[in-house]
This record gives C-alpha cells, sequence and structure tokens, in this order.
C-alpha cells in the first residue's frame, strides 16, 4: 500500500500515522513508521520483542508525543497533548497490565474519572445500569457488583474494554490481551471483537501469537526493530511468512526433543499441601517425582493451585504438611536463599512484581540471588568489574535489547525483561528449575530460543518443572505430563499417551482412570 | 552503547543536583517576595542572613554545629526511605543515643580519651540502633507500621529524657540536667571562637555520610537494602530476607541517629536534658528529602539547613521574622517533592537556550 494511496483515501482510514520516529534516551523504538488502520477491521500488530509496537500505540493514545511525524484520526489532524485528548477523539486502550483499582467495583471501574451525577452525587444506579448495557450489547459478561480483586483476570479484561467502550471509543487498541487468557476465554475475547467490528468499531489489537492473528484480523502490520516489515492482508498470508518477516529468518515453530537417557529421581515431592493468599487449600495432597534430565510439564487452566505449587517449591511459600526432597535430601519449607543454593533456580509467573526490580540497572537484576556470591561479591563487598564481564555475556547470549546492561530493567520491553529473568535463571546452570509460564508475552524467535534453552538444559540432565497454561508449550517440550485440577493432580503419563481431548478431559476434572476406562470400551 | 547510557547516568546525576539547587533559589526568591510583602527590604534581610551563617568565625562555629546533628538525621532518614523504610523516629534515636552516651560517659573518668571516646560513641549508636529496631522488629514480625511505632517510640524517649534528668541523674537546681560526662569522653573541639567551638563531630558526621555512600553503593548489603526498598516481592524471590532486612536497616538507621545524639553530648552540651534534641530528628525527614536520600547529598542539604537556620537568627534584628525561613525551607520541599515541575522548566529552558539535541529533550521528558 503507497502513500498516495492512503492520501488519497484518506476518508476511509481510522488512523494513519504518518513518518512516526520515536526516540527514547538510548533507543530510537520507532524509526520513520507509517501505520494505517482501515474504518471498521481488526488490525493485527506484530512483531518481535521490543520492536516497538507499544510505543507507537502509547503516542496514538497521547502517552507519548513522537519526537517527529503527524498522526491522523478520522481524517483530521491530531495532537495530543495526553490520553484525554486521546479518548475525546474517540481512541480507547487497555494497556497489558491492566489498570483498575482493586478493591472498587466492577461498576465504579467503569465510570472512574467520568462519574454520573445525581445533583453532586454520584448516581451508582444509573452506572450500574449504563455497564450492564454495554455488556449485554457486545456480550461482555460482568459481575456489576463484584469487586475487581475478586474476578478472574479474563473478566477484569472484559471490564477493561467496557470502560473503554463507556468513554464513547470508536478505536480500540489492545496491547497483547491474550497473553494473560486462557483459551477459552480468548475464544469468548473474540467473539466480543467481531460483535464490535459488526458495530462498526475499528480494532488495533498487538499479539504474539500468529494463530490468533490469523484467525481473528483483517490486515496484519509487522514491525521489526522500530520499523514497518510490511502490511498484509490476512487472507494472502500465512504462519511462516509472517514470522519470517518478523525475525527476518526462517523460524523453527516446533521444537525436536531428541531422546535422552533419564538418569536418578532427583526431585520427589509427597503428599503435599499448601494454601492460597485467602488461606484456603490451594495444593492438595501432590505428589510427583522428576528424573536428571526429564522435563515434567503440569497442564491446567490457570488458577488450579499452579501458582501456589511453583512458590512453595522455590521456598516463597509454606508446605503446610508432606515432604519435598532433592537429591535424597529433605528441603521442605527450606529459605530461598537454602533452596537456590543447592541448584535450584525458578522462573516466575509474574514478571513484574516477583522477576525484576525494575529500578536496577540490566547488570543488577542478573546477579540478583547470586549477588552475595563470589565472583560477583567479595567479603561483603560487590566486585563490579565481575558483574559487569558477567551480565555483558549473558546479556549477548539472550539477546537482551537493547543490549546496554546500565539501561534500568523497567525500560525494557515485556519481552526482554523475560529474557533478563530467563538469562539469569537459565544462564547459572542450575540442576532443578522451577518454569512458570516462560514464554507469556514473547515473540516467535525469543519462543524458539527459550524451548531451546530448556531443551539444553534437560540434555545437560537438568530436572525440569515446567508450568504452563499454553497445551501446545506443555505438548512440545515435556517428556511426562501431570493435569492439575482444583489443586490436585488428576493423573500422570507419558507425553503421547493421551489424546489432547483427553487431556482437555482431565483439565476439567476426570481423573485419568475414568478416561483409562473410557478408552478399553 | 554503554558509554551512550554512562553520559545518561551523568546527565541524570547532574539534574539530581540541579533540581534541589533550582529549588533553593526559586524558594529564596519567593520567601524574598514575602519579605516585601511584609514591608521589608529582602536584600538587606538576606545580607543580614549571610552574614549570621558565615559572616564571622562565631557564625560559622554556631553553623556546623548545628550541621553535625542535622547531617546525622538526614543520613538517618535519607538510609532508611533507600531501603523502603519510613523512619520518623530520628528524634527518639537521637534522644536514646544521647541518653547511652551519657550513661557510659558518666563513668569513664579513670579511662584515657582513646578509649572512652569511641566507647561513649558506640554506646550512642548503639541507644539508636536499639531504639530503631524496635520498630524494624515488631513490623517485621508483626506487621505494625513503622510510622506508627517509631512515632510510639519517640514520645517514650522523650519522657524517658525527662524522667532521667529530673530523677536519677539529676544534678543541680534551675532546669532540669544531667551531670557533666566525664572529660576523657568529651570530644575536644576542632577550633575555638571566643565563646563557640567548631565540634570535631563534624568530621565523624562527614566520615558517617561517607561511609553510608560506600555501604550503599559498593557493597551486599546496600544492594540488598536497596533492592527490598524498590520491589521487596522482587527481593524475597531473590533470596533476600525482609524481616531480617527491616530489622537491619532499621538498626543501622538508628545508629546513625544514635550517633547524632551521642555527638550532641560530647561535643556541645557535655550533658541532657529535656528536650536536648531540639526536633533535630524531625528536621532530618526535610534534609533527607532535599538530599534526595543520597549521602553526599545530604552533607549539601545539612549545610543548606544549617545555614538558614544560623542566619535566620540574625534576620530577626533588622526585622523580618524567622518564620520566613521555616516558610523558605516548606517551599523548598515542596518543590524537591514535585521535581517533574523544576525538571520541566530545566528542559524548557534549555530548549529556549540553544535549541539542544532533542536527545536530551526527551530523556528528560520519560525521566
Ligand atoms: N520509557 C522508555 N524509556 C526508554 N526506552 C524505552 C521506553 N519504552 C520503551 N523503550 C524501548 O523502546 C523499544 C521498543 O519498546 P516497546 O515496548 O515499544 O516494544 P514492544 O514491541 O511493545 O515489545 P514487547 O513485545 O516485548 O512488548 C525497546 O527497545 C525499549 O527498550
Ligand atoms: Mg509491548
Amino acid at each position: 500500500m503507497s502513500e498516495e494511496n492512503i492520501q488519497e483515501t484518506l476518508k476511509d482510514y481510522a488512523v494513519y500515522m504518518k513518518n512516526i520516529t520515536k526516540v527514547f534516551p538510548k533507543v530510537v523504538a520507532n524509526d520513520n513508521v507509517n501505520f494505517a488502520v482501515k474504518k471498521g477491521e481488526i488490525h493485527a500488530l506484530i512483531g518481535e520483542n521490543g520492536a516497538g509496537k507499544t510505543t507507537l500505540m502509547n503516542q496514538l493514545y497521547g502517552l507519548y508525543k513522537p519526537t517527529s511525524g503527524e498522526i491522523y484520526v478520522f481524517d483530521k489532524k491530531v495532537d495530543f497533548k495526553g490520553p484525554s485528548d486521546a479518548i475525546k477523539a474517540g481512541i480507547g486502550m487497555v494497556h497489558q497490565h491492566f489498570m483498575l483499582v482493586d478493591n472498587l467495583t466492577v461498576a465504579e471501574n467503569v465510570v472512574l474519572g467520568s462519574e454520573p451525577k445525581k445533583g453532586i452525587l454520584f448516581d451508582l444506579k444509573f452506572a450500574k445500569k449504563e455497564v450492564k448495557e454495554l455488556s449485554e450489547r457486545y456480550g461482555l459478561k460482568v459481575d456489576v457488583d463484584a469487586k475487581i480483586e475478586d474476578i478472574p483476570v479474563g473478566m477484569q479484561q472484559r471490564v477493561e474494554i467496557i470502560k473503554t467502550l463507556y468513554r464513547g471509543a470508536d478505536i480500540l487498541i489492545l496491547d497483547e490481551p491474550t497473553a494473560v487468557l486462557t483459551p477459552q476465554e480468548t475464544n469468548e475475547l473474540f467473539e466480543i471483537l467481531r460483535a464490535l467490528k459488526n458495530d462498526g468499531k475499528t480494532i488495533i489489537f498487538i499479539s504474539h501469537k500468529l494463530k490468533e492473528v490469523l484467525e481473528i484480523s483483517d490486515t496484519i502490520t509487522v514491525m521489526r526493530l522500530g520499523k514497518v516489515t510490511g502490511t498484509v492482508k490476512t487472507s494472502e498470508t500465512n504462519e511462516k511468512e509472517l514470522a519470517n518477516m518478523m525475525v527476518g529468518r526462517n523460524v523453527v515453530l516446533s521444537i525436536e526433543r531428541p531422546p535422552t537417557t533419564l538418569g536418578k529421581s532427583i526431585v520427589k515431592v509427597e503428599n503435599i499441601w499448601v494454601k492460597d493468599n485467602r488461606k484456603l487449600d490451594a495444593v492438595k495432597d501432590l505428589s510427583f517425582e522428576i528424573k536428571e534430565g526429564e522435563i515434567l510439564g503440569i497442564a491446567g487452566v490457570a488458577g488450579n493451585g499452579q501458582t501456589e505449587l511453583a512458590e512453595a517449591l522455590s521456598g516463597l511459600r509454606k508446605i503446610e504438611s508432606g515432604s519435598y526432597m532433592f537429591n535424597g535430601k529433605e528441603i521442605t519449607n527450606l529459605s530461598v536463599r537454602e533452596i537456590r543454593e543447592l541448584g535450584i533456580s525458578h522462573i516466575p509467573e509474574d514478571r513484574q512484581r516477583r522477576g525484576l526490580i525494575p529500578e536496577f540497572p540490566v547488570y543488577f537484576n542478573l546477579i540478583l540471588s547470586q549477588h552475595y556470591k563470589e565472583p560477583f561479591a567479595n567479603r561483603g563487598f560487590l566486585n563490579f568489574d565481575e558483574i559487569k564481564k558477567y551480565s555483558h555475556s549473558l546479556v549477548k547470549k539472550f539477546d537482551v535489547r537493547p543490549p546496554d546492561i546500565y539501561n534500568l530493567a523497567g525500560n525494557l520491553s515485556g519481552g526482554n525483561q523475560q529474557k533478563v529473568i530467563l538469562a539469569r535463571e537459565i544462564g547459572s546452570s542450575p540442576k532443578f528449575i522451577i518454569v512458570s509460564q516462560p514464554t507469556r508475552g514473547l515473540d516467535v524467535g525469543a519462543i524458539e530460543y527459550v524451548h531451546k534453552e530448556l531443551i539444553n538444559l534437560r540434555l545437560n540432565k537438568g530436572a525440569v518443572l515446567l508450568i504452563s497454561m499454553e497445551l501446545e508449550e506443555i505438548l512440545s517440550l515435556s517428556d511426562r505430563i501431570l493435569v492439575m485440577y482444583e489443586g490436585r493432580s488428576m493423573g500422570e503419563f507419558e507425553n503421547g499417551e493421551l489424546t489432547i481431548e483427553e487431556i482437555g478431559l482431565m483439565m476439567a476434572g476426570k481423573r485419568i482412570e475414568e478416561i483409562k476406562v473410557l478408552e478399553k470400551v | 552503547m554503554a558509554s551512550k547510557s554512562e553520559v545518561t547516568n551523568m546527565r541524570s546525576k547532574w539534574m539530581s543536583f540541579l533540581v534541589p539547587a533550582l529549588a533553593v533559589l526559586v524558594s529564596l526568591l519567593i520567601g524574598a517576595i514575602i519579605i516585601l510583602a511584609i514591608g521589608q527590604n529582602p536584600i538587606k534581610a538576606y545580607g543580614v542572613m549571610l552574614k549570621g551563617a558565615f559572616g564571622s568565625r562565631v557564625a560559622w562555629a554556631d553553623n556546623i554545629t548545628k550541621m553535625t546533628s542535622l547531617l546525622l538525621t538526614g543520613l538517618a532518614v535519607g538510609f532508611g526511605f533507600r531501603a523502603g523504610v519510613f523512619n520518623i523516629g530520628a528524634e527518639g534515636q537521637m534522644a536514646m543515643g544521647g541518653i547511652f552516651a551519657m550513661i557510659i560517659g558518666l563513668n569513664l573518668g579513670n579511662v584515657p580519651p582513646v578509649i572512652a571516646i569511641p566507647l561513649t560513641i558506640l554506646a550512642g549508636m548503639l541507644g539508636g540502633a536499639f531504639w530503631a529496631s524496635i520498630a524494624g522488629w515488631l513490623k517485621a514480625q508483626t506487621g505494625a507500621h513503622e510510622v506508627i511505632t517509631t512515632i510510639m517510640l519517640n514520645w517514650i524517649a522523650y519522657h524517658l529524657t525527662n524522667y532521667l534528668v529530673s530523677g536519677p541523674f539529676t544534678v543541680g537546681i534551675g532546669i532540669p540536667k544531667s551531670p557533666e560526662i566525664a572529660k576523657s569522653a568529651q570530644l575536644p573541639p576542632l577550633l575555638t571562637a571566643q565563646a563557640s567551638t567548631v565540634p570535631s563531630g563534624i568530621i565523624i558526621a562527614i566520615a558517617a555520610a561517607i561511609v553510608i555512600y560506600i555501604l550503599l553503593e559498593k557493597t551486599t548489603l546496600g544492594y540488598e537494602a536497596k533492592a527490598v526498598g524498590f520491589n521487596p516481592y522482587a527481593a524475597e524471590y531473590g533470596g533476600i530476607s525482609i524481616s531480617k532486612n527491616i530489622v537491619l536497616t532499621m538498626a543501622i538507621s538508628g545508629a546513625l541517629a544514635g550517633l547524632a545524639g551521642a555527638l550532641e553530648v560530647m561535643c556541645v552540651h557535655h550533658r541532657i536534658f529535656g528536650a536536648f534534641t531540639s526536633d533535630r530528628g524531625f528536621d532530618g525527614i526535610t534534609i533527607a528529602l532535599i538530599g534526595q536520600n543520597n549521602p553526599i547529598g545530604i552533607i549539601f542539604s545539612a549545610f543548606l539547613i544549617s545555614s538558614l537556620r544560623a542566619g535566620s537568627n540574625s534576620m530577626q534584628t533588622v526585622g523580618v521574622p524567622d518564620d520566613i525561613i521555616v516558610i523558605v525551607q516548606g517551599i523548598i520541599i515542596f518543590f524537591v517533592a514535585a521535581d517533574r515541575i523544576i525538571k520541566t522548566w530545566i528542559i524548557k529552558a534549555s530548549k529556549l537556550g540553544k535549541n539542544k539535541s532533542s536527545q536530551t529533550i526527551k530523556g528528560g521528558e520519560e525521566a
């Protein structure tokens, strides 16, 4: 699509961002980007981690000012001073990290900032009515009276969408909306997006999941290293071509898992019970073993005790009863440091909260948990030469972009933050690693890389506990699979032994014995 | 790449100096307007103030004496801030430091100064550390917020001081006071100017600032303290014990305040009396804020506040109430706390000035 073309038909476009350049102190995040979205289409924006997608959208939403370039919205040149201008122009954005107030209700959150008034009083009844109307119109199922902290992520996201609609958005920006959703929730979201599209709304959709992008979008724009590499019609492209455009090379979309000889059983968990934050049992009577050189996948719908399990095994949460053995030694309820010193590491599911200290530079983040040990520290003093040397090599090896160890971790794009965590946790060559949602928010190239690293670890006799909501990820990496449902094991099997449908049944609460009985009949 | 970001780091260091400096200038300007408004001559008033702060050896002695304890309480609060604890209790910890130093100092008559002085200093630091650790321990064990507990401990320390100087340790007549500590436990003055002296405590205080700087920037202890301060969840995940750290940070913070109390006793009064801390503990909060919790910055901000204080006394002689300085101080804090305002000014100015490279401008905008 040439520029003249766009210029001529500007009135068909909801958004036209022309020659946008955005320079941060250390990087050119957007480099002369042209981005145009037709009215009423679902336009996907894809690209590697750090390609500049979020930055581009933040400028459309008035959060950043472009260093240079022009923005047109509905055929009118705009110059947003802040998000409130963008909202007035009909733009709504759902950020990757939700911006809701936890202890307010759904209805209160939606109207926050533009509360309906009756005289000088807040008109809750009217607010509720409005929210209900919007929710019914687009199939956005929400419980208007529930508090945000009590509802699942999928519903929180719907609340965010309703909030933008309530403020009159005609153009919706969704930044990686499916990264935190279960497959069912994703399907529900897509239904909603289709309903919105039918109603004439324009949608910009950022995602790393090519299958989803192909399923939902009309047009796809690919970004790479701050530039647009192309805009294509969804009907005229495929997964392989997109991956190629994103990464600039062919990507292996499915990983090979060479056979290994398993070593001795190194991790042994027996009948453990763990409580969640509300003091309810989250992990119930769970047992499993992992051998050296083995990947045990934990499949299950989010919220079935996986988070608590990972935290308990890494020392962050108390094991109420049961036993946790490593290398034949009882390690139940040792401290995080004691557990880590045995060669156990942990990739947490919540990278912003657990995994990183955003205010620390990358090199300080890369030594977190080893910061007190040789060679990084000597008699209580940090050894900056060693720390920087080590960090330089990790940043290079794990391809963190920009490859700048002095950069604050908080300034990195989401995917590159994850790479810093991976570099730290895998880079220390652990004997056992607890891995939670390792590829959430990563681009295809980075996913390929993470999967390779996990397979490498396995080849080097490391034991891996892989927790993922992506069944596909579990299936492509695990040697054995355990399905968790409501904190309990529904059974354990060799990868390949059961079909996806059967695993789905287990994830919904059927025990493996029941399924095997079905098979025999 | 690396060099580029080192340039950025330099720039942000430069900014963190520029912001408070500008804040001070603007605040003094606003102060001048107020002085005008009450019908006085601001140039004259500020002239007298400068003279009061730096105009004579006596002025300097007075200024540096004030600065010594302000620097230490500023460090106490600032160090706590960096590690994520809000130590409002420097006042009480300073009092406990003074009490401990006094009790030990009374009993060292037969000990040579080389031993008596370090012992007394140590006692003061222990006193402050002990008092602050109570709040730290309560927070680690029960989650009780340190703002509440340190305020309560301030009151206890205040009443304890009054009790001691009017009961068990009282001496003489007039205002209740403790006896003088032994000569060998007193710190000799650095310089003497008529009746005033420049206390050698200032050297100890500056040394303390340097030690805290090194502690924060170069050691694993500082790394852990800052990690807990920035993101306790990630620190915990990285194997850093939150509860141990809270107690430790509180203890260090308290030791600094305790040192302020000890030096006040050893250099200035040689004894304690009711409210001998004269709110220096609370001033520490101001000083830490202006110094942006940076130990080196705190040296400067302590000097700034002590100069303002020393000068404000003389300002009264030309009919300008010394409350002006309290106002100026308040405005400084306002601007430092709202540093974005000042940053925007600096950026606008540099834009107007020479239309610098867009990088600098963006750097400020996103910082
Ligand atoms: N506030 C900021 N300050 C400095 N650099 C930034 C800032 N925000 C983003 N960047 C940099 O700009 C580049 C683009 O980041 P952006 O967040 O737009 O990437 P992205 O395409 O959304 O990636 P991801 O898929 O990982 O979320 C990155 O190199 C990032 O480090
Ligand atoms: Mg992003």
